[in-house]
């Protein structure tokens, strides 16, 4: 049994269908892509999965029981952990401050009255922002401050993990660093499922692959059958003759600059 | 059976005249996010100008009527979208609030500055017709309102489905932001439906004028039955508000009719649209936590604990110096002070740490005052109580709109202040009909406080610690997680944050604090009433609060001055009392968007004129060794809200 299973998932705002039918699963130890064009609808998917969007039709299960009434800290406490897109760094305050937070709420009421844990740094360190531990969360790169709200999810020890676009901002060799610690998360027997633009880091690091395309599962499978499948190169590219059939990196990452209907991504 | 009938005829005439501002308010949220509480105020403002023109200079009344509603509202509406509201919908909640309740004072104080108070009346519109039905007859003004508001439905259907603008207005209904990327024109799409707004004000303010009088304060409260019945269409569908619209008026009007008129169900009519408010508030769905909120408030620095120390013992002994010779008179008016500086610390916990929003601060407080008058247990142990007390009915405020979001939940704060204010305090259990009632002065540990001086030295120590509580509670646990909350409700919430029973909390903990403040404030007096607690102070609470820093200790002590001069300042000079208020809505409406208040200009220019000229008073003083360099950065903790940080609030914010 999948730890995360989306079923028949269906987000309409107005007259736009967001989500269309959707079904996909992440499974435990495993790095789950879910990739698409702007708009496809994956930021609503992990809106839907998080509970802060409530899905006009379907089913999310966690772990195996029904979670569409439960609320979004509710989810939290069970085990889903995310990070945003659009950056929710608490910008006020500092770095540290930002993952001892977490810690704080993790623990709760009764716990927020003992000391801080000490593994707090050791979470810094892992996800390698430990320079950056008293600076204003405002004040830091993007890169970073993604890094950042992957630590602070990490603080609540998730089962899932939602990932929306975080290697966007870092460098190569920080990218690179990232799929290692990523393929650490799934390999501690936590579930990954990542929205993420950089395909390279896509095709290198998932397990299994779900391209959405106006709000539908397209295609899911291993990372070299999904480049090989004619639905998935009409939606980035338009056409399927292409001459050698195989889609490039550079084709994917091209239609990104593209967006099609935004609007639905932002409205959440 | 002829009565009913003439309670219906009222009940549909007010109705419409609801539903007619009420439409308006839907307008104006709805395309710009921003919740004008100072709706009802620009009827009363433009009710003003009605009469000015078709009274005091004898403009004819059609003429008056179209210069009011197709003139002056609607530039106001314009002007206000283009240089007050503009960018405030996408900030934080608190701070669009902050802003109307600025408008709301502005204006009455503008009225009150314009034409002082004097006998003034609006007549009806052609007050010798009207119709018979059976026997029943039915005025040609209230006929007027009713076709009015039939008219003002037709056209705003016309409009929002026939027209190329109506229809970006609704689109921008379901999402403005793809409205935007369809190259639709937010901008001119919000100036027009203000204007509109505006002018729909005007007129529901026009047509109850006859009925309510010329009023400063009863045409604002339009507001109230207003965003009533709006609420009913969830601030979102007009048809929906025109219904809760009537049914609030007949409603009002069958109670007014049939409710008995003796024991606490009189004073029942008075609250009709409040009690609805409630109902209606706690019908409403579940709100769903926003993503992407603009950040916009930075705080202010926070003291280390010697600089708290040292500043609160300085308080205290400038106050003991202060008091030692001073008149009764004078020494009640800086215990007066120190109240509202309590009071104000209980929103810097609320608005300034939390983000939320409360109109009702001042109820909070007569709650505490009333407890410990009642209780009549002059000690700490009554005290205590007291704002216990406070506190659970804060708590109770904040329950209802438990799932729902800021806006919400200050409306409510209102709703509630007006309800205590007509419903509790003035009831027989309580202070009475302009009644009152007697508190004694607290002793502590056995030692009662008999001199007023030795009573108002007392209050500053409360304050002072009040203060480091604060300081205490921003420094720990609680301060980030409420910092956190702030920054990003939604990030909280997938971490794990029940942020409803959160902010119940932090309500009552805030309502708790007013209440101590009211207790002690009672001590004072010796004899309050509730006229000493009345809905509408709350407001310029909060405004100056805000101009002084809501984010800070110095920023309370300083508005709880502020807010202590004020009334005496209005009773000396009389004719500027208006012009008073206009200053502080303008203050606030000009200062919302840096919540640290002129404290933080304060903070700024000390650590400036320290940096530009310890370092050559200490070359002078070789005496201190090893101070020189970590001076400039000694009185602030580094760790937090860091100085380099505090910048002005993002372009996208600014204005």
């Amino acid at each position: 049994m999948s730890l995360l299973e989306v079923d028949d998932v269906v987000v309409q705002f107005g007259g736009v269908t967001a989500v269309n039918h959707a079904s996909f699963v992440a499974e435990s130890g495993r790095v789950t892509g879910l990739i698409g064009p702007n708009g496809a609808g994956k930021t609503t998917c992990f809106n839907v999965i998080s509970g802060l969007q409530k899905p006009t039709r379907g089913h999310v299960r966690f772990d195996g029981k029904g979670i569409n009434r439960t609320p979004v800290h509710r989810r939290a406490k069970r085990g889903i952990g995310r990070t945003f897109q659009r950056l929710e760094a608490f910008g006020s305050l500092t770095v540290r401050d930002n993952v001892r937070v977490a810690f704080d709420i993790h623990r709760g009421v009764v716990g927020m009255m003992r000391p801080a844990a000490a593994n707090l740094d050791a979470l810094l360190e892992r996800v390698g922002i430990s320079q950056y531990a008293q600076e204003r969360a405002d004040s830091i790169p993007t890169g970073t401050a993604r890094l950042l709200e992957l630590a602070r999810c990490l603080a609540s020890d998730p089962r899932l993990l939602l990932l929306d676009e975080p290697s966007s901002g870092l460098d190569e060799s920080e990218t690179e660093a990232f799929g290692a610690l990523l393929q650490d998360l799934a390999a501690e027997g936590r579930a990954v499922l990542m929205v993420e633009h950089d395909m390279d880091l896509v095709m290198s690091v998932c397990d299994v692959i779900h391209v959405l395309d106006f709000g539908e599962v397209i295609a899911s499978g291993e990372p070299a059958a999904v480049r090989a499948n004619t639905r998935v190169q009409n939606a980035y590219l338009g056409y399927s003759d292409d001459a050698d059939g195989d889609l490039t990196m550079t084709d994917l990452e091209a239609v990104h600059e593209t967006s099609r209907i935004p609007a639905v991504e932002a409205q959440a | 059976m002829s009565s009913f009938m003439s309670y219906t005829n009222f009940g549909l005439f007010s109705g419409a005249a609801y539903a007619i501002a009420a439409s308006g308010l839907v307008l104006t949220y709805t395309t710009t996010r921003v919740f004008n509480i100072a709706h009802g105020a620009f009827g009363m403002v433009l009710s003003f100008v009605f009469w000015d023109f078709s009274v005091r200079q004898g403009l004819p009344l059609w003429l008056s009527l179209v210069l009011v509603l197709g003139v002056v509202a609607p530039l106001i509406g314009w002007f206000l979208q283009r240089f007050v509201v503009r960018g405030l919908g996408e900030g934080p909640v608190s701070v669009s609030l902050v802003v109307t309740v600025g408008l709301l004072v502005f204006c009455i104080g503008l009225a009150t500055w314009v034409w002082p108070p004097e006998a003034r009346s609006v007549p009806p519109f052609m007050p010798a017709s009207g119709l018979q039905f059976g026997d029943t007859y039915i005025t040609a003004h209230q006929i007027i309102t009713i076709l009015s508001s039939i008219v003002v439905a037709i056209l705003l259907y016309l409009l929002l489905t026939r027209t190329r603008i109506g229809t970006a207005m609704r689109a921008s209904v379901d999402n403005p932001e793809l409205l935007k990327l369809f190259g639709g024109k937010p901008d001119q799409v919000a100036a027009l439906s203000w204007a509109i707004g505006i002018s729909l004000a005007a007129l529901s303010g026009i047509l109850l004028v006859s009925v309510v009088g010329l009023d400063y304060y009863a045409l604002t409260l339009l507001v109230v039955n207003a965003y009533a019945a709006a609420m009913l269409g969830r601030l979102k569908s007009l048809p929906l508000t025109f219904v809760g619209a009537m049914a609030l008026g007949l409603v009002t009007s069958y109670s007014a009719g049939y409710l008995p008129s003796d024991g606490w169900l009189n004073d029942l009519r008075n609250v009709v649209p409040p009690l609805f408010l409630f109902v209606v508030i706690i019908a409403m769905p579940q709100a769903q936590l926003r993503v992407g909120q603009v950040k916009g408030i930075v705080s202010a620095p926070l003291p280390s604990l010697g600089k708290a120390l040292g500043w609160g013992a300085a308080l205290l002994v400038l106050t003991a110096l202060l008091t030692g010779n001073m008149s009764t008179a004078n020494l009640l008016l800086v215990g007066t002070a120190a109240t509202y500086a309590m009071v104000m610390l209980s929103l810097a916990l609320l608005t300034g740490y939390g983000g939320h929003v409360s109109l009702a601060q001042f109820t909070f407080a007569g709650v505490g005052a009333l407890a410990y008058a009642k209780l009549d247990e002059p000690n700490l142990y009554g005290l205590f109580v007291s704002a216990l007390i406070a506190a659970g009915v804060g708590a109770l405020v904040a329950l209802p709109v438990l799932r729902l979001t800021g806006l919400y939940l200050a409306l409510s704060t209102l709703a509630f202040a007006v309800l205590m204010d007509k419903l509790v305090f003035q009831a027989s259990f309580a202070f009475g009909f302009n009644g009152t009632l007697q508190a004694r002065r607290l002793s502590i540990l056995g030692t009662s406080i008999t001199s007023t001086g030795g009573y108002v030295l007392v209050m500053a120590v409360f304050l002072v610690l009040m203060g480091f509580f604060l300081l205490f509670i921003r420094r720990g646990v609680l301060g980030r997680v409420l910092i956190a909350m702030r920054d990003s409700p939604a990030a909280c919430g997938t971490l794990g944050l029940d942020m409803r029973w959160f902010r119940v909390a932090l309500f009552g903990l805030s309502a708790g604090m007013a209440g101590l403040a009211g207790g002690l404030f009672a001590g004072l007096r010796g004899t309050i009433g509730a006229a000493d607690f009345q809905f509408f102070n709350s407001l310029p609470l909060l405004l100056l609060a805000v101009v002084f820093g809501v984010t800070s200790v110095t920023g309370a002590t300083l508005g709880g001055i502020g807010l202590m001069l004020l009334p005496v300042l209005q009773s000396n000079y009389p004719s500027l009392a208006g012009l008073m208020l206009v200053i502080i809505g303008f203050g606030a409406v000009a200062l919302a968007r840096d919540p640290n208040g002129l404290a933080n200009l304060m903070f700024k220019a000390g650590r400036f004129l320290e940096a530009r000229f310890a370092p050559q008073l200490l070359a002078r003083l070789p005496a201190l060794p090893g101070r020189g360099s970590t001076l400039g950065e000694a009185d602030v903790d580094p760790l937090d809200e860091s100085i380099d940080h505090n910048q002005e609030v993002p372009a996208h914010v600014a204005p």
